[in-house]
């Protein structure tokens, strides 16, 4: 993939700035609509989502207190992943997101809610909310393209270390939370340049090893020490380390596929000046991807697989994105756009399969091309004709 | 010692949660949680409204009758908090209760009058209040209005309980309080039917515990505060509680100001008198912004954009509501005051305004 204004043929060439700004109204309208909708519902769904939540947590640490049992270990331990998932995604990434904001409850609030994760609540919404989401796959701008350590495009010169490219995505995966702390502290850029005194970055870096600190405590000393009764403090450990790895490459694999799936565009930085509402809509619509599946691969996803709708309305209560995405799927369609969805295997794939390339020069392994392209197969629906369609993609040179 | 030893592991245990957010699945109205209550009754008074019999939170500390409490309820799925004055005494089986008159378009009353089930939570705060009666209560006479009859009907019923069997206290019960008491009642309603506690009120006449003087507009015409002292000849003598509509509390006041009399009201909403022109609202830690005409309150403005915002009466005398304005200028709805702050001029904290009764005047940023 190459930034959208160096592609040959720009799948977007055929829209004209009155069609973007047409298409801008039309998303407002489907904004509007689930605004005005909004209620009582949406209310008992979040609270009963968050009942369920604590129900399955505090049940499962009561299976772990005797987890020296191995049915046990592996319900306690598969009962806490889960409900660790759903803390992280469906429940707190929403709720930072402020879709839950519109009820004015002080405790599902986002400026009160503080979740299971390594990264404070805080941190994680300035880097995330405010520049993933507004400057989502720029180039140089958006950091979750690549978090500042991975090639994610042609257009980086590639340099021999990003030989070890699949090697740290992989440990990055495994130790997601982390990562994601580190890269909203801009621990990096902080080294590089030569920062780490900063009292600001001090203050901030205190906080992260605080909430650090309490995570850990919780998980590998509090919980093994009520379980020592019945002789199971490793396995309870053990339990709580397997379940923040699972939640950790689970919550990863989903924002691979979100983003990273091949066929989803990147933009250059110059291209967002005087950016108006419609571009923004349509860069939002091109730079995410979906994974098509059940009712319980969207709980589980926290609704990011359907992450283009996310995109589009990231502040919109999550169990309406479902609602949305037929309509919001007609407009592309109507405008000629590929939308671009595939179940879950096939999205991770072709993410891990890009981070693969791109570890490599230019030209060594195949890009995934419009033939061979898992969401492209996958779409039969995309509209007849588009000019899309019949482009014919450039080989690319070392 | 050893509960704050359990307490402080417990919270190492359910961190970055509190114990508060497990113990709340099971028991919410539990001492030391956040104040709620649970409706146990909803009673229909006239055709828009009801009685709300609540029990409160063990944490409840009670109220002297006359006094409010802030009801916090979920209408559409949005936390809104409204006052309602207590309508009993300290009741033996421990629970409290609000009298809700449905206003037209009115979010919280409609829905706490016609779409409430026994069995809601709601959110509540502590009573709090000046409308009560002092110890030595001699002579009196209540103006109520209305609505405006809830906090005297507590006041009443706790000087003489009324019950099915007719009123006890009077004579039945020998209280030394209710002894000497000489209390007269001018309630006034649009009609007759739409009285709330008419029948409390008429039977308190009947027992001679008060005198009822009841004004009907359909009937009487509206009440001209002059008539008060024909109605009431010996007014001079008497201490005056008034609750009811602005336009009659601001008629009282000057009536009873001119005859050197004294008088104690309790209002339910603001009389506003000025609007202006608005401005674009900024909440600087939220984030939000919103465009706000010259006669919306701050208050709602942020409500409206999903700002968890703080707020008591709702209508400019608890203070509770007091926020930071950083920068720009806002209009008191009531006197049409400006009240501006200049960021780097005016204190660097904010300059503190009341956001119940402050609407925009100008582009403005606060603290929230
Ligand atoms: C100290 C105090 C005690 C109170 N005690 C009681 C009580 O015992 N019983 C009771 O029913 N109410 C009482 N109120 C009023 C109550 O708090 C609400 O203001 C009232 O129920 C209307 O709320 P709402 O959400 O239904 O109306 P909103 O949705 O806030 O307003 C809808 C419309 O009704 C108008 N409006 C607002 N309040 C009133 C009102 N009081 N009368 C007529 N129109 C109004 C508004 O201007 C608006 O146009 C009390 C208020 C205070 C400050
Ligand atoms: S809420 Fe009571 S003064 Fe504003």
């Amino acid at each position: 993939m190459t930034t959208i204004q160096k592609q040959a043929q720009s799948p977007i060439a055929h829209l004209t700035p009155e069609d973007i700004e047409q298409l801008g109204k039309e998303l407002d309208a489907i904004r509007a609509e689930v605004i005005e909708a909004r209620g009582a519902s949406d209310a008992a769904y979040i609270r009963k989502l968050i009942k369920t939540q604590r129900s399955l947590e505090l049940g499962s640490r009561i299976v772990l207190l005797a987890s020296i049992f191995p049915p046990a270990w592996l319900v306690g331990t598969a009962g806490l992943s889960v409900a660790k998932i759903l803390e992280n995604m469906e429940i707190g990434h929403n709720v930072l997101h402020g879709q839950w904001d519109w009820m004015r409850d002080p405790k599902i609030h986002s400026t009160t809610w503080e979740w299971d994760m390594a990264t404070p609540a805080a941190d994680w919404k300035h880097s995330h909310n405010e520049l993933h989401h507004t400057y989502t796959n720029v180039l140089g701008k958006d950091n979750d393209l690549g978090y500042g350590i991975m090639r994610v495009d042609e257009e980086q010169t590639w340099h021999p270390m990003y030989l070890g490219q699949p090697l740290w995505s992989f440990i990055n995966a495994l130790f997601f939370e982390y990562g994601i702390a580190a890269y909203d502290l801009e621990l990096g850029a902080t080294i590089k340049k030569k920062k780490l005194k900063d009292p600001e970055f001090q203050r901030r870096l205190k906080g992260v090893l605080s909430k650090i600190r309490k995570q850990a405590t919780k998980d590998y000393l509090v919980h093994p020490a009520l379980s020592i009764p019945t002789g199971s403090f490793l396995p309870t450990l053990a339990a709580n380390f397997t379940a923040n790895i699972v939640r950790n490459l689970w919550s990863n694999s989903i924002i691979m596929c979100g983003h990273f799936p091949e066929g989803v565009e990147t933009f250059e930085k110059r291209s967002i000046e005087g950016e108006t509402k419609g571009e923004w809509y349509l860069r939002q619509m091109l730079g995410a991807a979906n994974i098509s599946g059940s009712k319980a691969m969207h709980l589980m996803s926290g609704n990011l697989s359907h992450q283009i709708e996310h995109h589009l309305f990231p502040d919109l209560p999550s169990n309406r994105y479902a609602e949305v995405a037929p309509k919001v799927r007609a407009l592309f369609d109507k405008y000629g756009l590929n939308y671009h969805t595939a179940p879950f295997p096939k999205q991770l794939y072709s993410a891990w399969h890009k981070v693969v390339r791109l570890s490599l020069p230019n030209g060594w392994l195949a890009e995934t091309k419009v033939t061979n392209a898992p969401a492209l197969q996958d779409d039969d629906r995309r509209a007849e004709g588009a000019p899309r369609d019949r482009r014919p993609r450039p080989a690319r040179g070392r | 010692m050893a509960t704050s030893t359990l307490r402080r592991f417990a919270e190492l245990a359910v961190t970055p949660l509190v114990p508060d957010d497990y113990l709340d699945l099971f028991s919410p109205l539990r001492r030391g949680a956040a104040l709620r209550g649970r409706v146990v009754q909803v009673i229909p008074e006239t055709r828009d409204a009801a009685t709300l019999v609540i029990r409160p939170g063990a944490d409840w500390a009670g109220h002297v009758p006359g006094q409010y409490v802030r009801v916090g309820i979920d209408v559409d799925g949005v936390r809104q908090w409204r006052a309602y004055s207590l309508t009993h005494g300290p009741r033996p089986d421990g629970y409290i209760s609000i009298t809700v008159k449905a206003v037209p378009d009115g979010v919280v009353s409609h829905h706490l009058v016609h779409d409430t089930e026994r069995g809601t939570l709601v959110h509540l705060e502590q009573a709090t209040g000046d409308f009560v009666l002092p110890a030595d209560a001699h002579k009196l006479l209540f103006v109520t209005a209305g609505s405006g009859v809830t906090p005297v009907i507590g006041m009443l019923r706790n000087l003489f309980p009324v019950t099915d069997e007719g009123v006890l206290g009077f004579d039945t019960l020998n209280h030394r309080a209710t002894r000497d008491l000489d209390i007269v009642v001018v309630h006034v309603a649009p009609s007759e039917p739409d009285s709330i506690f008419l029948s409390d009120l008429k039977a308190l006449d009947a027992a001679g515990a008060i005198n009822l003087v009841a004004r009907y507009d359909d009937q009487h015409g509206l009440l001209d505060v002059a008539d008060l002292s024909t109605l009431v000849p010996d007014i001079a003598d008497r201490i005056t509680y008034a609750c009811g509509p602005g336009g009659l509390l601001d008629a009282l006041e000057t009536h009873h100001a001119a005859a050197g009399l004294p008088l104690y009201t309790e209002q339910f909403r603001a009389t506003v008198v000025v609007a202006g022109e608005g401005g674009t609202v900024t909440f600087g830690r939220s984030g939000a912004v919103v465009e706000a005409d010259g006669s919306t309150p701050i208050l709602e403005a942020g409500e409206g954009a999903g700002v968890l915002m703080r707020s008591g009466c709702r209508m400019g005398v608890c203070f509770s509501c007091v926020s930071p304005l950083l920068n720009g200028a806002v209009r008191d709805l009531r006197s049409g005051d400006i009240t501006t702050a200049v960021a780097g001029e005016t204190d660097p904290g904010g300059v503190l305004v009341q956001t119940c009764i402050n609407a925009a005047a100008g582009p403005c940023t606060f603290d929230l």
